[in-house]
């Protein structure tokens, strides 16, 4: 195709201005590429030592011990997955149901006030409800949540052994607190979102309204409120001072959920300071580098899953 | 057409909407002829859809919307204080001027989403088939009724919503401008549909293309909203009256295209 000479292109940015505009935007889209790749190699170049030491069993080997310089990290992968999990469940439930209430069942002078205060809930320092978790709700576990549970369910292993007060539930439970304002806004904006239309095609049909929220907005926003929670399991994988003043620091593995654990973050917050020989520092950066790789890829599954049910809808 | 006979099946007195303190309909008297398609004409903004909403409920779940005087389905009175509005709504069924199927779920399922409830796989099977031809999308969706709704074109989702709607098995269907997102050849299959669903259903549609009036509907009543934007009806007549010899001046200057 030829062009006429008036519309033919000179240069692909014409103007100064134009070209120190996509320097900028190019450069600060390149800027995050070269982060998450730099951090990476900084992380296995750190962590080499001990991957060359220890190889592939440091993921499965449950020892810790610093004054023999033997290292595995399965408890504490153990510990992070156990009370980030705990904290999704817990903070999935009631955030999507708290925010199916703002979103359809509040009235307005409620509604707005309470969104407000769960988004102020969301920027409160995590030291804080670490602080929260000591002196309050590791006392109240001891003597009021564990013995109930363990009254109730305490035949099986997940609530057997003595309470200590602090341990993965404590961990859990502080984590899902700490998440539940995460879910919650987004998954009330998601809801807020849905066309109204389909809520009145539903109504219309003869639904009540808690049908047509459970049954059909609900569903329409699956793919956000999904987003939402990924999100918020990724801040409590990450989560570290809140979880190390309440989870008992203890690198077993117990089928208990009132025994102590560790968690990878825990680990690398408490004892980086104290890691003397070069092989322990070593281990603490190659726990980090595991932690990376498991909220990469706790990112990318959930990636994944949203563009293949984005993409079943659509076939 | 105005006097409220006790043989309607559909019927309001001196029906009155707000949204707030704003009143946006006043003073509708009017009863719907049975098993025939009404339709209700008017600039935008002169209440018909609001009116038409307060027929099936479904104005009052807006914020702050409420409804005065009386709508009367056999000749009760569907806002008296014992009245379940979701029993009402499952024998007024609604179409809405977007089609919106249920996008999670499957064609089938949306077909019988409020089908008569205990129905098993068969008798939803064949209610959904039942609803499909009805709405004349049966042989073009019989092959894939397992998949998306959102794969359908415009048109065949708004026969979708028909179905759905009449899967149901109300008495009464409010159309609240089915065709206004629809292309040409689309609608003529909607309006075609309507014309043979009123054999079954007492049809009362909205609509702002006055062709389209006079096309499918046996009566027509034509929205004005006076200087105070308030919608009042202005008269309600035989279609082919309405549109050759309206007897009040106002509608003589709309369908001749003078304003709106």
């Amino acid at each position: 195709m030829t062009v006429g000479p008036q519309f033919r292109r000179v240069a692909r940015f014409v103007s100064p201005a134009d070209r120190g505009f996509a320097a900028v935007v190019y450069g600060g889209s390149i800027l995050f590429a070269l982060l998450i790749i730099g951090l990476f190699v900084e992380l296995v170049l750190g962590s080499w030592p001990s991957i060359v030491a220890f190889g592939p069993s440091f993921i499965w080997k449950s020892s810790w011990d610093p004054i023999t310089s033997n290292f595995g990290a399965l408890p504490m992968i153990f510990g992070t997955v156990m009370t980030s999990l705990i904290a999704i469940v817990l903070a999935a439930f009631i955030g999507i149901m708290a925010a199916v209430f703002l979103a359809d069942f509040a009235p307005r002078w409620l509604g707005q006030p309470l969104s407000f205060l769960i988004e102020l809930l969301a920027a409160v320092p995590s030291v804080v409800y670490g602080l929260w978790g000591l002196f309050v709700l590791a006392p109240f576990m001891r003597t009021a949540i564990g013995p109930a549970l363990q009254h109730v369910l305490g035949w099986m292993p997940l609530f057997s052994g003595p309470i200590y007060g602090g341990g993965l539930l404590t961990g859990g439970i502080i984590l899902a607190l700490m998440i539940v304002p995460t879910v919650t806004a987004i998954s009330r904006d998601v809801l807020v979102a849905i066309p109204r239309d389909l809520r009145e095609a539903s109504m219309a049909l003869g639904s009540t309204k808690w049908e047509t929220a459970i049954r059909v907005v609900l569903p329409a926003a699956r793919v956000g409120v999904f987003g939402a929670c990924v999100l918020a399991l990724g801040r409590a994988l990450g989560e570290t001072i809140a979880v190390t003043m309440v989870i008992g620091n203890r690198p077993e593995i117990s089928a208990s959920l009132f025994a102590p654990s560790y968690t990878l973050a825990s680990v690398i917050a408490n004892e980086f300071t104290e890691a003397t020989t070069s092989i322990y520092i070593s281990a603490l950066i190659e726990l980090g580098l595991i932690l990376f790789l498991v909220s990469m890829a706790v990112n990318a599954v959930a990636r994944f899953m949203i563009w293949s049910v984005r993409g079943s809808e659509r076939v | 057409m105005t006097a409220v006979g006790a043989g309607e099946l559909l019927a309001t007195r001196d029906l009155g909407a707000y949204y707030g303190t704003r009143q946006a309909v006043a003073d509708v008297t009017i009863a719907f002829r049975r098993k025939a398609v009404t339709a209700l004409i008017g600039p935008s903004g002169c209440g018909k859809t609001t009116l038409l909403r307060c027929f099936n409920r479904i104005h009052e779940i807006g914020f702050d919307a409420r409804v005065e005087g009386s709508v009367l389905l056999d000749g009760q009175d569907i806002y008296a204080n014992d009245v379940d509005p979701m029993a009402i709504r499952r024998r007024i069924g609604m179409v809405f001027q977007r089609p919106n199927p249920f996008p999670t779920l499957s064609i089938f399922d949306n077909t019988v989403a409020c089908a008569p409830k205990g129905l098993n796989h068969q008798g939803k099977m064949e209610a959904a088939e039942r609803a499909l031809r009805s709405a004349a999308l049966w042989d073009e969706v019989k092959d894939k009724l397992r998949t998306s709704p959102l794969r359908l074109s415009g048109g065949q989702q708004q026969r979708l919503c028909i179905a759905r709607a009449i899967a149901a098995q109300p008495e009464v269907l409010l159309m609240d401008e089915p065709t206004a997102s629809l292309d040409p050849i689309a609608t003529a299959v909607i309006e075609e549909l309507m014309s043979s669903l009123c054999n079954e259903f007492t049809i009362v549609a909205v609509t702002h293309n006055m062709q389209q009036a006079a096309r499918v509907s046996s009566v027509t009543a034509f929205m004005l909203a006076d200087e105070t934007g308030i919608g009042r009806l202005i008269e309600a007549d035989a279609t082919s009256k309405l549109f050759t010899k309206p007897s009040d001046r106002r509608t003589e200057d709309y369908i001749s295209g003078r304003f709106g």
